[in-house]
């Protein structure tokens, strides 16, 4: 948090719990959502992302007030936060990279794009940058096989990116981060 | 040869629902709602011979007709969206390209089923096209195709999108059924979705594909459908993604039962300067190794289980001769490791096994009993709880039966002959790897 050069942390993501409570509305108008559905529980990944959006990650507050909202036990939702991978249960950068491993991927640049990654952010995959703006995850096919290597960030797809693209991608992240406030963290 | 499923298709833009009405979009739906009962749509669809896209292979007509017709209370379609598995980006691009042919797919599918619901569900790096289908889904509703009372009939559908969280698994049907009612995405098995699906109720799971081809199959009749096809086997048209190591990558509407040879060479251009076909994985990275001797194939269901292949998904992959397959076959198999939902034990304990052997013989550790085990361990897979086991052997059934002599290269040199180092960064386990 006091690696961001002076600045206060801008990123709806880069939180730590107890810095931040759930405003009644919100607690309000995702418990008329699910009274709404056919059936509370299909609700229950919405109200994950949800809830994951407004704490950066889905963190233990974030996993009792979910219970409480969808009337589902600790052990139900647990078991769904833990199974799925784009619900985070550790604390996220601002930017998720979720870096395609698959192996269409994989033929196409052999590593060497995760190493350029890495290098440029100064962390190992699954790590989180020290100004917490950046997570890399390697992540199963994304579905863009046909311009590979390619990844996704915060929703957005790159490809196909080259190792040489990668310093250029990351700067022009960070110049955007203090005006990128609805961050989607996945 | 006629496009259908991509004949709205743009290089920068999805149709909009007046393109596709132009092209004869709803047509069907008015024809079916004014002129047909349920049951003759679902008679129209088994007799064009329509096959399940999403893999399986299974005729839509007769999984709709299954449905028993007297059984009171809700019933639903879900148009699997999922698309998960390596290779395989033809729905998202479907999607794109004419929203509107898979929505009516859809609701046809509802029509002959007596749905009364229908539910998208999309996984998170389709984000895009999720909030895309809520556009298209509002502009059909005000145009009276969705809601109650579609088109004056007595007819009433509704469909939502439902987010998904990730992992393959969530793509096979009854393990979707349980992703949408919040529960653990394991899936079930001993009851038809078709008889206890979504909240114990009727439920048909079809791939958005196999949707798409309904509306013109009712608007031009069957008998066209069954004239599209480039083998008496095949059903329509099918759309065929060729990734890997080809020129041109991309996903092409050509006739079901095109040669393999024609798709990657004709219209995927061949392979990429200085690379020469090696193998293909021709449905996704739960189809088997093929070797160039198959290439002739015709790519429908039938002539590839001839082949002693399987179609999968039509998501064909290209690897060249300076590819390892021992390397790109444990990066397969990582995955599914990874994917693994971990419900039954052949799965959950197998696929790592057969990871370690191959990576022993990748890492020069090989040993020529490590070959026997793995035939040993990859037909252990037929044991498991799903479909997922066997298609994570597939790949490696196939380096055996096709690439045993790059396998025992490997140990024979006690190195990778293609001169790759120990596994890194990038490689699951080494994802503590620091730098
Ligand atoms: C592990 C696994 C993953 C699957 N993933 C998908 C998928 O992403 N999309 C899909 O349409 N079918 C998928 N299937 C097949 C579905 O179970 C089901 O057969 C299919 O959706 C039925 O539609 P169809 O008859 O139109 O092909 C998968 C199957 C398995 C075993
Ligand atoms: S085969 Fe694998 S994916 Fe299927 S039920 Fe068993 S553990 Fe789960
Ligand atoms: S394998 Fe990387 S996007 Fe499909």
């Amino acid at each position: 948090m006091d690696e961001t050069n002076g600045k206060s942390p801008v990123s709806a993501c880069a939180f730590t719990p107890g810095e931040r409570s759930l405003p009644p509305e919100v607690e309000e108008e995702l418990k008329r959502k699910v009274a709404a559905a056919e059936h509370p529980r299909e609700m229950a990944v919405d109200v994950m992302y949800a809830l994951q959006n407004h704490y950066g990650y889905f963190s233990d507050t974030a996993l009792t007030h979910a219970c409480d909202i969808l009337g589902m036990t600790h052990v139900e939702l647990e078991e769904l936060a833990t199974f799925y991978d784009y619900i985070y249960r550790e604390p996220v950068g601002k930017y998720v990279i979720h870096v395609c491993d698959g192996v269409v991927c994989y033929l196409r640049h052999d590593d060497a794009f995760f190493r350029a990654l890495c290098e440029t952010l100064g962390v190992g995959l699954g790590e989180t940058t020290a100004d917490r703006l950046f997570t890399i995850l390697p992540t199963a096919c994304i579905g863009d096989c046909h311009k590979a290597p390619s990844m996704l960030i915060n929703g957005v797809f790159y490809g196909p990116v080259t190792p040489e693209m990668v310093p250029g991608i990351i700067a022009d992240l960070r110049k955007r981060a203090e005006e990128d406030i609805e961050v989607m963290c996945r | 040869m006629e496009k259908v499923l991509f004949r709205n298709r743009r290089p920068d833009r999805p149709a909009t629902l007046t393109e596709y009405r132009q092209s004869g979009g709803y047509e069907g739906l008015a024809k079916a709602l004014a002129h047909m009962t349920p049951k003759d749509v679902a008679e129209a669809v088994r007799a064009s011979g329509l096959r399940g896209r999403g893999g399986a292979g299974f005729p839509a007509g007769r999984k709709w007709e299954s449905i028993d017709p007297a059984r009171k209370g809700p019933r639903y379609i879900l148009p699997n969206t999922d698309e998960m598995e390596p290779g395989t980006f033809k729905d998202r691009i479907l999607v794109n390209a004419d929203p509107h042919l898979v929505i009516e797919g859809i609701i046809l599918a509802a029509y002959a089923i007596g749905a009364e619901r229908g539910i998208f569900f999309i996984r998170p790096s389709y984000e895009m096209d999720a909030q895309l289908l809520e556009k298209e889904l509002q502009n059909a509703r005000e145009a009276g195709f969705l809601g109650k009372n579609i088109l004056g009939s007595d007819f009433s559908f509704e469909l939502s999108v439902h987010r998904s969280a990730g992992r393959y698994i969530c793509g096979e049907a009854s393990a979707q059924i349980n992703a949408i009612q919040g529960r653990r995405p394991n899936p079930r098995k001993g009851v038809r979705s078709t008889d206890r699906g979504l909240w114990d109720r009727p439920t048909v799971v079809n791939n958005v594909e196999t949707l798409s081809c309904v509306p013109d199959i009712i608007r031009r009749g069957p008998e066209w459908f069954r004239t599209l096809a480039a083998t008496p086997e095949g059903d329509g048209n099918k759309l065929y993604c060729v990734s890997g190591m080809v020129a041109s990558p991309d996903c092409f509407e050509l006739p079901m039962g095109a040669p393999l040879r024609e798709i990657i060479f004709e219209h995927a251009g061949g392979m990429l300067d200085g690379r020469e076909f090696k193998a293909c994985l021709p449905g996704g990275t739960s189809t088997a190794f093929m070797p160039a001797s198959l290439l002739d194939t015709p790519m429908d269901f039938d002539n590839m289980k001839k082949a002693g292949q399987r179609l999968g998904t039509g998501s064909i992959i290209v690897f060249d001769h300076k590819t390892c397959l021992v390397r790109a076959t444990i990066n397969i198999i990582n995955f599914f490791v990874r994917e693994s939902c971990g419900w039954c034990t052949p799965c959950r304990e197998g696929l790592p096994m057969i990871r370690d052997l191959l990576l022993r013989i990748e890492n020069g550790e090989g040993k020529e009993e490590h070959i026997a085990r793995l035939r040993e361990m990859t037909a252990m897979m037929r044991h498991a709880y799903c479909a997922f086991a066997p298609g994570a052997a597939a790949p490696v059934e196939g380096l055996l039966a096709h690439f045993e002599d790059e396998l025992r290269e490997h140990i024979r040199q006690k190195a990778c002959p293609f001169g790759l180092g120990k596994p890194r960064c990038g490689d699951w386990e080494a994802r503590q790897f620091a730098y």
